[in-house]
């Protein structure tokens, strides 16, 4: 337990919580974190309601192959989950760490 | 795979999370003539996981060490750990098996597995490792009165996590028989013993090093198949889909098609099939998968055997990259076997179907890309798998015993450390003898449905209690405690009246509930009852409570007090 300077985890955690950009950071934070959750959300939701309404869209060959649409939006689906991922860890690790690490040590944490 | 269910139920069970299981478990598995590269591989594989055990148990000594590895895992171990706990024996065979028959259809369920992670990193993984020690109840009762909650938590552990390892002995047994040659009741009784030898003397440290090497030999073994396919067609995917789709046409003509009709079959592999019929079970489906991820207890007890929230999220991206590349090699190995073995005689049956049942695609793949040691190889991963598998879910059900109803709810955290280990190593050894029988039980049965209900009542019990303890001050113990059993009770229950159980395992006619996933129902009821209950809530916890959102918060979101790596 972190318990420097004399000051109990409690009493930091007050300072802390009223800290306006401490408030600040984690409604920044909870945005991105809602906002990346609705996009993949939406995206798996949409691609299953394509699947559900409409199969031959999908099936629809690109150009004068044979490899359909869907093939491309499928494996889509998986590399904009890992790219989404990639996004908020870069964000996190680039920004968020930083400006909490900030704002914890002006408390003397 | 699906010729062989009622025509009527058949998109309903095709929607099943386990595509492997639904075909492995019925009956269809013929034991195959001893393979003894295959056992000397498996042998080889065992004798190193024993080897790291025993290091591990020398280092295993406090409650710390057996639950979290003494917290010292690092992000990217972590992640393949994670990957190697996921990727199951199921998605490698069932999933190419399923491309193997009808093409696109199988990249749909590899989505599904897939996107529950980014949720779980974007809304819960740093949470989680800063509030949680060893279990995900420590989280989900952080400011609440522990023995509701805790109890809720423990019995929800041990459901899913039976209901996966049921899943897992059968399957185990069944591929195995096909594989070796061994009889089912003696793979049985292997799975079962190592699963126990891991767990009880290695712990948590032995088990991840289990998953870890597992992942690695799966996605090297999985690299490989992709790479000798892709070199065959120039690497080219448009090459290989053109082949396959020749393959399947000239299939369909050689059956007695004309030739439109021979065509139109080879471009259907190209588009999702029959698979999704209603958008009911296609919608349901997708929930059950996508947030069952990020309620699966031992899941979300790897997060924490990292040191802080940093390498919680580092574990989510690997873990998610490792898992997304695997899906996309069994895409391209499913058309690879349409090609290569399913041009070739030598791996039918005289009746035209696969030689060992309809999951042996990937396995007969290996063997043409690779000859008979590389089919060894393919085959002894698979075995590994399912030991990596079943060790990560008998740990997590261990601690939920030992440390949520033991040392929280009975001893009121007053137990010690070394009474806390006994009594999980006693639950370990209860829960491998019971997996064996419960094993040589349901031998005959199509277990399918029990992944199935395994992912949804995660996703309508554990789930919204996790959301909404993190995320909502109104939240209180009375809310989270009967609100996620009701999530969890209606998951069950729907699953009961659902097609694959009331009507195919237990033969009673015309399935009550028409879809077969419960998660479109059984998720809203989990959230809905745990804000109703909180609402209602008048009791004086529900103010102490709510009172302790605001603490939890700051904990939550800045680690301040978050139980350190080396902390015992």
């Amino acid at each position: 337990m972190t318990q420097e300077a004399g000051r109990t985890d409690e009493a930091l955690i007050a300072a802390v919580g009223a800290d306006p950009r401490y408030i600040e950071l984690v409604a920044r934070r909870a945005r991105l974190g809602w906002w990346l959750s609705a996009i993949i959300f939406a995206a798996f939701v949409g691609y299953l309601a394509l699947i559900a309404f409409d199969k031959a869209l999908l099936g629809m060959p690109i150009g004068d192959g044979v490899t359909s649409i869907g093939i491309p939006i499928g494996l889509g689906l998986i590399l904009l989950a890992i790219a989404l991922t990639g996004l908020y860890v870069a964000y996190a690790n680039r920004h968020h760490d930083a400006q909490m690490a900030a704002i914890l040590k002006d408390h003397g944490a | 795979m699906r010729a062989r269910l009622a025509g009527a139920l058949a998109p309903v069970l095709a929607l099943m999370p386990a595509p492997a299981f639904a075909a492995a478990l019925e009956g269809e598995a013929q034991r195959q003539p001893i393979n003894w590269v295959a056992i000397a591989m498996f042998v080889a594989f065992v004798g190193l996981t024993l080897w790291i055990t025993k290091a591990a148990a020398a280092r295993t000594r406090t409650a710390s060490d057996f639950y979290t590895a003494g917290g010292g895992i690092s992000g990217f171990q972590n992640g393949l750990a994670m990957a190697g706990d996921y990727m199951s024996a199921a998605s490698f065979l069932g999933i190419s098996a399923q491309i193997f028959t009808d093409g696109y259809d199988g990249l749909i369920y590899s989505t599904g597995f897939l996107v529950g992670w980014p949720i779980l990193l974007f809304l819960m993984a740093e949470r989680l490792r800063n509030l949680g020690r060893f279990t995900f109840a420590d989280v989900a009762s952080y400011r609440f009165a522990q023995p509701p909650v805790r109890s809720f938590a423990a019995i929800s552990t041990l459901l899913v996590v039976s209901f996966y390892l049921i899943a897992q002995m059968v399957g185990a047994g069944q591929l195995i028989k096909l594989l070796f040659g061994l009889p089912y009741a003696v793979a049985v009784v292997i799975v079962g013993a190592l699963m126990m030898l891991y767990v009880l003397f290695g712990g948590m440290r032995a088990t991840t090093w289990v998953q870890i090497i597992k992942a690695v030999l799966l996605l090297g073994g999985a690299s490989f198949m992709a790479l000798m396919v892709l070199a065959q067609f120039g690497f080219s995917l448009e090459a290989l889909f053109a082949r396959a789709v020749e393959v399947k046409s000239a299939a369909a003509q050689a059956a007695g098609a004309t030739p439109v009709e021979a065509a139109a079959k080879g471009r259907a592999i190209m588009a999702p099939g029959g698979f999704i019929k209603d958008p009911v079970s296609a919608i349901s489906f997708g929930l059950a998968l996508m947030l069952g991820t990020a309620g699966l207890p031992h899941i979300l007890m790897r997060f924490f055997t990292v040191p802080d929230a940093k390498e919680a999220r580092k574990s989510v991206l690997w873990a998610t990259g490792w898992i997304g590349y695997f899906y996309i090699l069994t895409f391209i190995i499913g058309f690879g076997a349409i090609i290569l073995v399913g041009t070739d005689a030598g791996y039918k049956m005289a009746d035209g179907t696969l030689r060992g049942g309809g999951n042996m695609a990937a396995i007969h793949l290996a063997h043409a890309v690779g000859g008979n040691a590389f089919l060894g190889f393919i085959s002894a991963v698979a075995f590994a798998t399912i030991l990596a598998v079943v060790a990560g879910l008998t740990l997590s059900a261990a601690s939920a015993v030992s440390h949520d109803l033991y040392a929280t709810v009975l001893k009121q955290g007053r137990a010690n450390s070394a009474d806390e280990l006994r009594v999980s190593r006693i639950t370990t050894l209860a829960l491998g003898a019971l997996a064996v029988l419960l094993g040589l039980v349901f031998e005959k049965q199509n277990v399918a449905f029990m992944v199935s209900l395994a992912f949804a009542l995660a996703a309508s019990g554990n789930f919204p209690v996790l959301i909404l303890s993190l995320l909502w001050s109104g939240c209180t113990t009375r809310g989270a405690a009967w609100g996620g059993t009701i999530g969890l009770l209606t998951a069950f229950v729907l699953t009961l009246l659902s097609p694959a159980v009331w009507t195919t395992t237990f033969g009673l006619g015309l399935a009550p509930f028409p879809y077969s996933s419960a998660a479109i129902f059984s998720v809203p009821a989990g959230f809905i009852a745990i804000w109703l209950i909180s609402r209602l809530d008048r009791s004086p916890r529900a103010a102490v409570d709510e009172a302790g959102y605001p603490a939890q918060r700051v904990r939550a979101e800045t680690g301040i007090g978050a139980f350190a790596a080396s902390d015992h």
